[in-house]
């Protein structure tokens, strides 16, 4: 006979106060962190994340502007946690060093470090700097979709070689199926696996990000990433509530408490969405074509401008093959779109 | 008209394209090319081309009798901050396209006095050279509190320098759109995409206006710029009219004016979807030539 063993357990980082500051367009303030980030800490999540939904100095015309200095927000959670880690995002080309410096006196101490999927090395000397001031390092291969599990994988080594402890596969886009999130978490596995863990970042646009979470587990991935009530871009995130609720089912510890976690989704963030996260047209059309979500409100709004309709803008914006950063490309698709093709 | 000898230093991709730009020049004559490996497809181009070429560095460039005036360096920050102070003392006037920085920023659709006599004048960035001349032309009609960029070049197109001083590229450029472009405050993001076949590079200019501003007085002034840049980066232009917003309170109150840019290579030495390296060596020439006049006046004075 032998002995049973549990199976590994997982880390969730909720993301609600990052990739859900897309869904309430920037405008978080601190009271609403801090009520976040006490019903999180108490339900026992290890890492929380707090910067501007496009990370760290993501606050302008192209993204939308913070309603509060996310400095200010990162201080407060730390100040709030008394367990929790607090978590920055920071997308090279967007976020400066100068900037993870500041969120480091702020109080966070882990990092991500997100670039798009094929474009790992730009993304070293982030990591170098991280590491000087003693971060928890994480890589993001954002648009993961876009490219193979064999690409995917020497992609995420050059994050490794630069420092990163973790690399996830983040599917920005929604657009992820089960084999395509198994093939690559496994790519990426086999290739960082035993010098780093694997990580999965999951969207709701075709109604997988849960699905593909568990999928993601199977083939190595011991981060996952949630947000409550799945506020995020696109249809939202994966949910940490069901997260929580499906992994405990599945007997995968992730060392949160079920009935706090679904308190936090249903009485602390449900009051405070402005929206609920839905797979509606423009979000399914966003995981169809391979659409960054966070593209979503952007396009609405030029939508309504413009008077174009919402899901041809996304879908031009998926057949250019825009990546995360070009929102300002949806009000040339839009501007185009009104106007008849130049004669010449 | 007499020209005024010129030397390109660094044998790579920008100094190769630049040399062809430089060849048509009717204020510059460009005679020296100089590299680190005389085997380098950059110095066996220059030398087919006519030019002296030395794989030493600038060494025996300035130690010759025969020295140039003006110098377009295509090397990198390091080899810039080393070579500058020669080219100074050697009274070398020097068009930096590195990050270097040293000198003053230098955008020709908007030429300061202090860049006709600076020693040592930098390119800034591809983006700024594709952006701040639209950010000046607005806030020469109104105020520009903030100003923000976003530049979008394809991957393809992105070298090892560029990828491993990300933020220099977005610190320089914002520090441009103040200096240079005249805005308050002002903001750079910058994105490769690696989509094939590669993506023309294109930017995006968002200056805040006063709720009170002419809509047809900035257009009319950045309309304008758009025919001045196009006169030495013919393959610059606006996608659209610039677009406005209305003041908003998520901006503070202020309107917003949108300017949508795509830069078309000339495909001298480059293919045509790198309109952020062509910006920087048409822009390059143009300085030079600026500076050749300067020159030429000195010596007709």
């Amino acid at each position: 006979m032998t002995a049973k063993t549990a199976p590994d357990a997982i880390r969730i980082t909720d993301s609600t106060l990052r990739d859900g500051s897309h869904a309430l367009s920037h405008r978080i303030r601190v009271e609403q962190v801090q009520a976040v980030v006490t019903a999180l800490d108490a339900s026992g999540v290890q890492v929380i994340e707090v910067t501007h939904g496009d990370g760290l100095g993501g606050s302008s015309f192209n993204f939308g502007f913070s309603e509060v200095d996310e400095i200010d927000l990162v201080r407060s959670a730390a100040e709030t946690a008394a367990h929790a880690k607090i978590a920055c995002l920071l997308i090279p080309g967007i976020g400066t060093v100068d900037d993870l410096k500041a969120a480091h006196d702020a109080g966070a101490s882990v990092v991500r470090i997100a670039t798009h999927c094929t474009e790992a090395d730009i993304s070293e000397e982030h990591f170098k700097a991280a590491q000087a001031l003693n971060l928890e390092t994480v890589g993001f291969l954002m648009m993961s979709h876009r490219i193979g599990p064999d690409e995917l994988a020497r992609q995420a080594r050059i994050m490794v070689d630069s420092g990163a402890r973790c690399v996830y596969v983040v599917d920005s886009a929604g657009a992820l199926t089960l084999q395509g999130t198994e093939d690559r978490v496994g790519g990426v596995a086999a290739e960082i696996g035993g010098q780093a863990q694997v990580g999965f970042h999951g969207h709701q646009n075709l109604g997988l990000g849960v699905a593909n979470s568990v999928v993601a587990y199977g083939a190595g991935a011991r981060q996952i990433d949630g947000c409550l009530i799945g506020l995020g871009a696109g249809a939202g995130n994966s949910p940490t509530e069901v997260l929580v609720a499906v992994f405990d089912r599945l007997g995968i510890a992730t060392g949160i408490a079920l009935q706090p976690i679904l308190a936090a989704a249903e009485e602390v963030v449900r009051p405070m969405a402005i929206r609920d996260p839905f797979m509606d047209r423009g979000a399914i059309v966003q995981g169809y074509y391979g659409v960054y979500s966070s593209f979503l409100l952007h396009a609405e709004r030029a939508a309504a401008r413009y008077n174009v309709p919402l899901h041809k803008i996304l879908q031009r914006a998926g057949e250019a093959g825009y990546v995360g950063g070009q929102e300002d490309m949806i009000i040339d698709v839009a501007v185009s779109m009104r106007q008849p093709a130049e004669v010449g | 008209m007499s020209k005024i000898a010129a030397a390109i230093v660094g044998s790579g991709n920008i100094g190769t394209d630049l040399m062809f730009k430089l060849q048509r020049s009717a204020r510059l004559d460009l005679r020296w090319m100089v590299g680190i490996d005389p085997s380098s497809d950059g110095l066996r181009t220059a030398r087919a081309h006519g030019l002296v070429t030395y794989s030493d560095g600038v060494k025996t460039l300035l130690s010759g009798p025969d020295a140039p005036q003006i110098v377009f360096e295509a090397t990198s920050a390091a080899v810039h901050l080393a070579n500058a102070p020669l080219y100074a003392a050697a009274g070398i006037r020097a068009v930096d396209l590195t990050p270097a920085a040293i000198g003053p920023f230098a955008v020709p659709s908007v030429t300061t006095q202090e860049v006709r006599l600076a020693p040592n004048v930098n390119m800034t960035t591809c983006g700024g050279q594709a952006t701040i001349p639209i950010v000046a032309a607005v806030s020469r009609v109104c105020r520009v509190e903030y100003g923000e960029i976003v530049s979008s070049i394809a991957s393809q197109s992105a070298g090892p320098g560029t990828r491993a001083n990300i933020d220099e590229f977005t610190r320089t450029t914002a520090r441009a759109i103040q200096r240079v472009g005249g805005a308050e405050r002002g903001k750079a993001i910058i994105i490769l995409n690696p989509v094939e076949p590669p993506m023309m590079m294109r930017a995006t200019v968002f200056c805040s206006i006063p709720p009170d501003s002419s809509t047809e007085e900035v257009t009319s002034s950045i309309t304008a710029m758009e025919a001045t840049v196009r006169e030495y980066v013919p393959g610059y232009r606006l996608k659209a009219a610039p677009q406005f917003d209305e003041p908003d309170s998520r901006w503070g109150g202020v309107g917003r004016v949108t300017v949508l840019i795509e830069v078309e290579g000339s495909g001298d030495y480059l293919p045509k979807y790198a309109g952020n390296l062509d910006i920087m060596t048409s822009a390059a020439v143009r300085v030079g030539e600026i500076i050749a006049e300067e020159l030429s006046g000195e010596v007709a004075a």
